[in-house]
C-alpha cells in the first residue's frame, strides 16, 4: 500500500550528481548559433516561469487584501501599500472553520512518530539486507518493491476497518501506524542503498585494528551514513507531512484533522471560497516542505565515500 | 552509488540467519499487519455482500463472484472510469516524457546560468506538496477571480470572467493534465538530464563532424543511450498517473462533476467510503491491484536484475 513515491528512483537520482555536467567545448560564432542561443534562452525562461508560477502566485495572493484579490485589476506583487497579513490571521484564527493550531500539532505529532519509527525500522532492516547474506533476502527485497506498487486507494476500506477495530480512528497513533507502514519500504530501500555505499572493507579494517564488530560499525560506518540518514529522514518527514489520502478517511473529526485535511475545509459548499486565506493556509503547509526539500536535495545527490577506499 | 554486492566474509556466511531476521522482524510484522492483512481482507470482502450494515456488525454474506459480475457488467460505469483513467494516463505520460526530454536537452544546450535557473524552477515545482499545488492551480483557473480568466479577458477582448474551466469534463481533464505534468516534469527531467550527461562528449562531436544534424544526433546517439532510463520512467509514470488520487479529488472539490471526472482511485473511494458499497469497492480494488502488479512487473524485475540480487 502506498502513498509514497517509488524508492529506487530517489536513490537512482542520488546516484548521479546533477551539477556535474561535462561541459562540452563548443565552437561559438555564426549568426545561426546566436539566434539559437536566444531562442533556447527564452525557452529556459519559459520553463522556469511555468514551474515557479504556482508557488509565486500562491505567495503573492496570500499577502494581498481580499478587495484586491477580488478586484478586476491584477496585482503581481504585494507592494508595501497593499501588503497585508490578514489572510494569515484569518487562516490561523478564524473560528468558523476547524482550527489551525490543533491541526498543526496533529501533523507534527504524526510526522515525528512516523519519521522516528520508520527510520529505526528501515535502518536495522537495511543492515540485515547489506551486511548479511541469508536465505529469503531476495524475496524480501522483491516484496519491498512490490508493496510500493500496491495502490493505497484499493486498500482504503480494509485499512479503515483495521484502524476502526483497534479503536484508533481519529488518533495520532492510528494515522502514524498507517503512515509508517507506507513509508517503511521507502526508507528500507533508500537506506539499503546508502549502507551499500559504505564499503564493508572499512569496517573490516577497523576490526583488524581491534574494534568489535558493533564498535566498528558504530565508529566507522555510522558517521559516514549520517548524510544519507538525514536525507532519508527528511524525505520520510515530507511524505508524512503531505499525506492526505489516509488522513482523509481516518481523521475526520475536526479536532483530529491533519494540516492537509484542514486545508480542504476552506472549501465549503455553503459559502464562497476565501482564496486569500486559502493561499495563506497552503503557504503555511508548503513553505517548510519547500525549504527542507531544497536543503536535502543536495545531500541526496552528493556522493558518499567515493575515494575513501580507492584513495 | 554503484551498488556492487559486498563480499561477505566466510565467518558471517556460515552463521545461522537469526540475526538478519531479527533485524527485519519489525518491518516484517508491520508490513504483514498493515499491508498483507488488508490485501487479504480486500480479497475476502470482494466475495461478500458488504454494505454499511455489515460494517456495523451484521454478518457478511458470501456472494461468490457477484461483485465482480456487477463491476465487469458495468452496473456502475466501471468500464467508462477505467477507459477514462487509461486515456488520461496515456496523455499525461506522453506529455511528461516528451516535455521532460525536451527540457533535459535544453538544459544541456544552454549555459550555466540558464541551467541553474531551470533547475531551481523545477526544484520548486517538485517540492510543492501535491494538495497545495493542486489548490493553487485551482485558484489560478478560478471562475470568477482567476488570473487565467483575467488575462484572457484582457488579451482577447471578450469577457472570460465567469468561465468555468472545471465544469466541462474536457477542460477539467485538461487542467488536471496540466497539474500532473507540472508536478511530474522535474523528476523526469532531472533523471533524463543525469543520463544524457553521461554520454561522452567525443561521441557527439564525432557525429557532428560526420555531418549529423541535431535531430540525427538525438535519434542515433542520445536516445539509444538513455533508452533504458526512458523505459523505467515510462513504467513508473504509468503507475503513478494511473493511481493519481489527490489531484483529482481536490480538483473535484473546487468544482467539477464527480460523476464525469472520476478516475479509478477516486471511483473506489466514492463507491466504498462515500456510498458504502464495500464489497463492490473491494472487487474494483482487487482488479486495480492486479493492473498495478502487471504494470510494475517489468520495473521490479529490472531493478532486481540491475542490483544483482
Amino acid at each position: 500500500m502506498t502513498v509514497v513515491e517509488s524508492p529506487g528512483v530517489h536513490a537512482e537520482l542520488g546516484a548521479r550528481p546533477l551539477s556535474a555536467a561535462p561541459v562540452r567545448a563548443r565552437k561559438r560564432g555564426g549568426a545561426r548559433r546566436r539566434v539559437g542561443d536566444v531562442v533556447y534562452g527564452a525557452l529556459a525562461v519559459v520553463v522556469f516561469v511555468f514551474s515557479v508560477f504556482p508557488v509565486y502566485w500562491m505567495l503573492n495572493t496570500s499577502f494581498l487584501p481580499n478587495r484586491l484579490i477580488r478586484g478586476s485589476d491584477l496585482h503581481f506583487f504585494p507592494t508595501p501599500d497593499v501588503f497585508t497579513l490578514d489572510n494569515y490571521r484569518t487562516a490561523i484564527f478564524d473560528e468558523s472553520r476547524s482550527a489551525f493550531i490543533p491541526a498543526l500539532w496533529n501533523s507534527l505529532g504524526v510526522a515525528a512518530i512516523t519519521v522516528v519509527v520508520a527510520m529505526a525500522l528501515g535502518f536495522v532492516a537495511s543492515l540485515a539486507l547489506t551486511r548479511f547474506s541469508f536465505k529469503g533476502k531476495r524475496t524480501f527485497i522483491v516484496l519491498i518493491l512490490v508493496v510500493q506498487m500496491l495502490p493505497g486507494e484499493a486498500l482504503f476500506v480494509s485499512i479503515f476497518r483495521i484502524i476502526d477495530s483497534w479503536q484508533m480512528l481519529n488518533t495520532i497513533i492510528g494515522l502514524s501506524i498507517v503512515n509508517i507502514a507506507a513509508v517503511v519500504p521507502f526508507t528500507i530501500w533508500t537506506l539499503r542503498g546508502f549502507v551499500n555505499g559504505v564499503p564493508a572493507e572499512l569496517e573490516e579494517a577497523a576490526m583488524i585494528d581491534g574494534c568489535s564488530r558493533a564498535g566498528a560499525f558504530w565508529r566507522i560506518t555510522f558517521p559516514l551514513l549520517a548524510p544519507g540518514l538525514v536525507a532519508t529522514g527528511v524525505f520520510a518527514l515530507i511524505q508524512a507531512w503531505n499525506e492526505f489520502v489516509i488522513a482523509l478517511i481516518i481523521m475526520q473529526r475536526p479536532e483530529s484533522m491533519t494540516l492537509p485535511v484542514w486545508l480542504r475545509t476552506f472549501q465549503q459548499a455553503t459559502q464562497a471560497t476565501n482564496w486569500g486565506a486559502m493561499m495563506a493556509g497552503a503557504t503555511l503547509i508548503a513553505v517548510p516542505v519547500v525549504i527542507f526539500f531544497l536543503l536535502v536535495n543536495n545531500k541526496m545527490t552528493g556522493g558518499l565515500v567515493s575515494g575513501a577506499v580507492k584513495g | 552509488m554503484t551498488l556492487t554486492t559486498t563480499p561477505v566474509p566466510l565467518a558471517r556466511r556460515r552463521r545461522l540467519p537469526v540475526m538478519p531476521w531479527l533485524l527485519l522482524s519489525g518491518s516484517v510484522a508491520l508490513l504483514g499487519v498493515m499491508t498483507g492483512y488488508p490485501v487479504v481482507r480486500l480479497l475476502v470482502m470482494s466475495f461478500q455482500e458488504y454494505e454499511r450494515a455489515q460494517l456495523m456488525g451484521m454478518p457478511a454474506e458470501w456472494v461468490g463472484l457477484q461483485n465482480y459480475v456487477d463491476v465487469l457488467s458495468d452496473v456502475d460505469g466501471f468500464w467508462t472510469v477505467l477507459l477514462r483513467s487509461v486515456v488520461f494516463m496515456a496523455a499525461c505520460v506522453t506529455l511528461t516524457m516528451v516535455l521532460g526530454m525536451l527540457v533535459a536537452l535544453l538544459m544541456i544546450r544552454v549555459g550555466k546560468v540558464l541551467r541553474t535557473l531551470v533547475t531551481v524552477g523545477l526544484l520548486f515545482a517538485w517540492a510543492m506538496p501535491t494538495l497545495a499545488g493542486t489548490i493553487v492551480w485551482g485558484w489560478i483557473f478560478d471562475t470568477e477571480y482567476g488570473v487565467v480568466n483575467n488575462l484572457l479577458t484582457r488579451v482577447t477582448g471578450e469577457s472570460w470572467m465567469g468561465h468555468s474551466w472545471l465544469l466541462d469534463p474536457l477542460t477539467f481533464f485538461m487542467i488536471l493534465t496540466f497539474i500532473i505534468v507540472w508536478g511530474a516534469l522535474p523528476f523526469v527531467t532531472f533523471t533524463l538530464y543525469a543520463g544524457l550527461t553521461q554520454i561522452p562528449g567525443e561521441v557527439l562531436e564525432a557525429a557532428e563532424l560526420d555531418g549529423a544534424n541535431g535531430f540525427q544526433r538525438f535519434r542515433l546517439i542520445q536516445l539509444p543511450f538513455v533508452s533504458s532510463i526512458v523505459t523505467v520512467l515510462v513504467v513508473l509514470s504509468m503507475i503513478w498517473d494511473l493511481r493519481v488520487f489527490t489531484q483529482v479529488f481536490a480538483l473535484q472539490g473546487i468544482g467539477g462533476d464527480r460523476e464525469q471526472t472520476n478516475t479509478i482511485g477516486v471511483y473506489i473511494y466514492q463507491t466504498g467510503m462515500a456510498q458504502g458499497h464495500y464489497g463492490l469497492a473491494g472487487a474494483i480494488g482487487v482488479i486495480f491491484v492486479f493492473i498495478m502488479l502487471g504494470l510494475s512487473f517489468y520495473y521490479v524485475r529490472r531493478t532486481v536484475r540491475e542490483e544483482e540480487l
